[in-house]
C-alpha cells in the first residue's frame, strides 16, 4: 500500500462535494438526466449486489479509488440517454460508454479536490451480485444517487495524502 | 464540409458524431489520437477539426502545435475535460480557435461549432 | 500494447511470489484477451496513471486466492473474511509497483487497489486498450495477470509537473 500518511479521510466534505457536483453536471449536460444525490454515508462492510461498475483509480495528492455501481437496467437506460442509442449490456460499446461516464465524473471532480492528482483509465466490471471492496486503510463513503431511470451509487474511497 | 473528429474514446466520438449529424454534417472522419490524426489530415483536408486534449501516443495540444507548424489554417475546436483557465490559454496560444469543456450539452457543442464556422467564413 | 511492458510484469509477479510467498510462478504464453477468455471469481484491480496508463488485474480462482492469501498472512482465511480483500489488494499492489519500477525513464503512479469478489464477473478495459493475459501457475493453483495499459508519451497534460503550473 502507498505509505504516505492519510491525513484526511474521505468523509471530509471537501472531497465528497466535488463528486456530488460532477455526477449531477455530467448526467445533466451529457444525458439530459437530473440526478438527486442523497445524504452520503460511511460504507459499513462490503457492498454487495453489483451488476455494472465503473472503477477509476486516483493517485497523487489524492489517492484511492472511485466506483460507480449501477443495477443492470439502470445502467442500460442511463447509457442509452448518454449515447442516444440503445446498447446491449456487455458489448464493447456499452463497456466503453460506462467507462467514459465514470471517467467524466472523476475527471470533472478532480480539479476541485485540492492538490495535483491523476486518474487511471477506467475498468468496468460486468456480472451479477459481486462485491467490490477497497482497502480498509481508506474509509469509504457512499453517495446514493437517484435518477428518473433508477438508483445507483458512487463509492468514494479516497483520501488526501501527506507529502504527496 | 469535412470534419475530422479526434478522440480516444469511441463513445465520445459517437456522441459528437451524432451532434454533427443533427447539424447536417455527415462527412466526418474519425481519428483516435494526434498521431493517427496527423496521418489523415493530408489526404482528408478537413474544413473543421474537433480534438480532445488527453490522448495516448500524441495528445491534442501537441497535435495542434504540429498541425499549425505545417502552416495549415483549418479551424480547430478543442473538446476536453481540462477546464482550468491556464489550460484554455495554453490551447488558444497553440492555435485553437474555440474551446468546449466536457461535459457539454449537445446545444453547447452545436453552438460552438456554428460559431466557429461562421467566424472562419467571415475571416 | 508495447511488448517491452510484458517482461517487467512477469519478473515482478515471480519476484513477489518468490520473496513474499517462497513460491515459484510458472508463466505461460501471454495472449490477447477475447470475449471468451476465462474469468475467475476474484479480481484485484489497480489503476496506472502517468507516462503509462491503464489497469492491472490479478484474476484468481477462489481456491488459488485463498491458498496464496493463507501463505501471505500465515493463517487460513476464507474469501468472505473482512481482511481478505486487503490481502489480494496488497498482492496486486506489489506486483504493479515492482513492474512499474522497471519501466525505464517512465513516471507512473499506481492507485489504491479495488477487489471484486463474485462468481462470473468480468473486468473489462475501455478506450480500445487491449488486455494482455499472462497465465500463471503456482503450487496454490493457476491464476492470470491481466495488463491493459498504454503509453501516453507526449501527453504532457497528464504529467504532474505540467499540471502544477496550470
Amino acid at each position: 500500500m502507498p505509505q504516505a500518511q492519510t491525513i484526511e479521510s474521505a468523509v471530509n466534505p471537501n472531497l465528497v462535494t466535488p463528486f456530488i457536483n460532477s455526477v449531477r453536471d455530467v448526467f445533466d449536460k451529457m444525458a439530459g438526466v437530473k440526478i438527486t444525490a442523497q445524504e452520503p454515508h460511511l460504507k459499513a462492510g462490503k457492498s454487495t449486489g453489483h451488476d455494472i461498475s465503473g472503477i477509476i483509480g486516483f493517485s497523487g495528492a489524492v489517492a484511492g479509488s472511485v466506483v460507480v455501481s449501477f443495477p443492470k437496467a439502470v445502467a442500460e437506460r442511463l447509457v442509452e440517454a448518454f449515447v442516444r442509442m440503445p446498447l446491449e449490456c456487455g458489448t464493447p460499446d456499452f463497456v466503453d460508454a460506462v467507462g467514459e461516464l465514470v471517467n467524466m465524473i472523476a475527471g470533472s471532480a478532480k480539479p476541485y479536490l485540492g492538490g495535483v492528482a491523476s486518474i487511471s483509465l477506467p475498468s468496468v466490471v460486468i456480472g451479477q451480485g459481486y462485491t467490490v471492496a477497497s482497502m480498509s486503510s481508506t474509509p469509504c463513503v457512499i453517495i446514493p444517487c437517484s435518477s428518473p431511470h433508477g438508483d445507483f451509487a458512487i463509492e468514494l474511497c479516497i483520501a488526501r495524502q501527506a507529502g504527496a | 464540409m469535412k470534419i475530422l473528429l479526434i478522440d480516444d474514446s469511441k463513445t465520445m466520438r459517437n456522441i459528437q458524431k451524432a451532434i454533427l449529424t443533427q447539424l447536417g454534417h455527415t462527412d466526418v472522419l474519425e481519428a483516435s489520437d494526434g498521431l493517427d490524426a496527423l496521418s489523415k489530415v493530408g489526404a482528408y483536408q478537413p474544413n473543421l477539426i474537433l480534438v480532445d486534449w488527453n490522448m495516448p501516443n500524441m495528445d491534442g495540444i501537441t497535435f495542434v502545435k504540429q498541425y499549425r507548424a505545417k502552416g495549415l489554417k483549418t479551424a480547430i475546436i478543442m473538446v476536453t475535460t481540462e477546464a482550468e483557465k491556464a489550460r484554455i490559454v495554453e490551447a488558444i496560444t497553440a492555435g485553437v480557435n474555440n474551446y468546449v469543456v466536457k461535459p457539454f450539452t449537445p446545444d453547447a457543442l452545436s453552438e460552438r461549432i456554428k460559431e466557429t464556422l461562421s467566424r472562419v467564413a467571415a475571416a | 500494447m508495447d511488448h517491452s511492458y510484458i517482461m517487467p510484469f512477469i519478473k515482478s509477479v515471480q519476484n513477489v511470489f518468490a520473496t513474499m510467498l517462497q513460491m515459484q510462478v510458472k508463466v505461460g504464453k501471454p495472449f490477447i484477451k477475447t470475449a471468451g477468455s476465462p474469468a475467475y471469481d476474484i479480481s484485484g484491480i489497480i489503476g496506472m496513471a502517468g507516462d503509462v496508463e491503464g489497469a492491472v488485474v490479478l484474476n484468481m480462482p477462489t481456491a488459488t486466492a485463498e491458498g496464496v492469501v493463507a501463505r501471505l498472512t500465515g493463517a487460513p482465511m476464507a474469501c468472505t473474511h473482512a481482511d481478505f480483500p486487503d490481502a489480494v489488494g496488497e498482492l496486486v499492489n506489489m506486483v504493479s509497483g515492482g513492474a512499474k519500477a522497471q519501466f525505464p525513464g517512465k513516471t507512473v503512479n499506481i492507485s489504491c487497489p479495488s477487489v471484486v469478489i463474485g462468481h462470473d464477473h468480468h473486468v473489462l478495459g475501455c478506450k480500445d486498450v487491449s488486455s494482455l493475459i499472462i497465465p500463471c501457475t503456482t503450487d496454490c493453483g493457476e491464476f492470470c495477470l491481466e495488463i491493459s495499459i498504454r503509453q501516453t508519451d507526449g501527453a504532457a497534460a497528464r504529467k504532474p509537473a505540467a499540471l502544477a503550473t496550470a
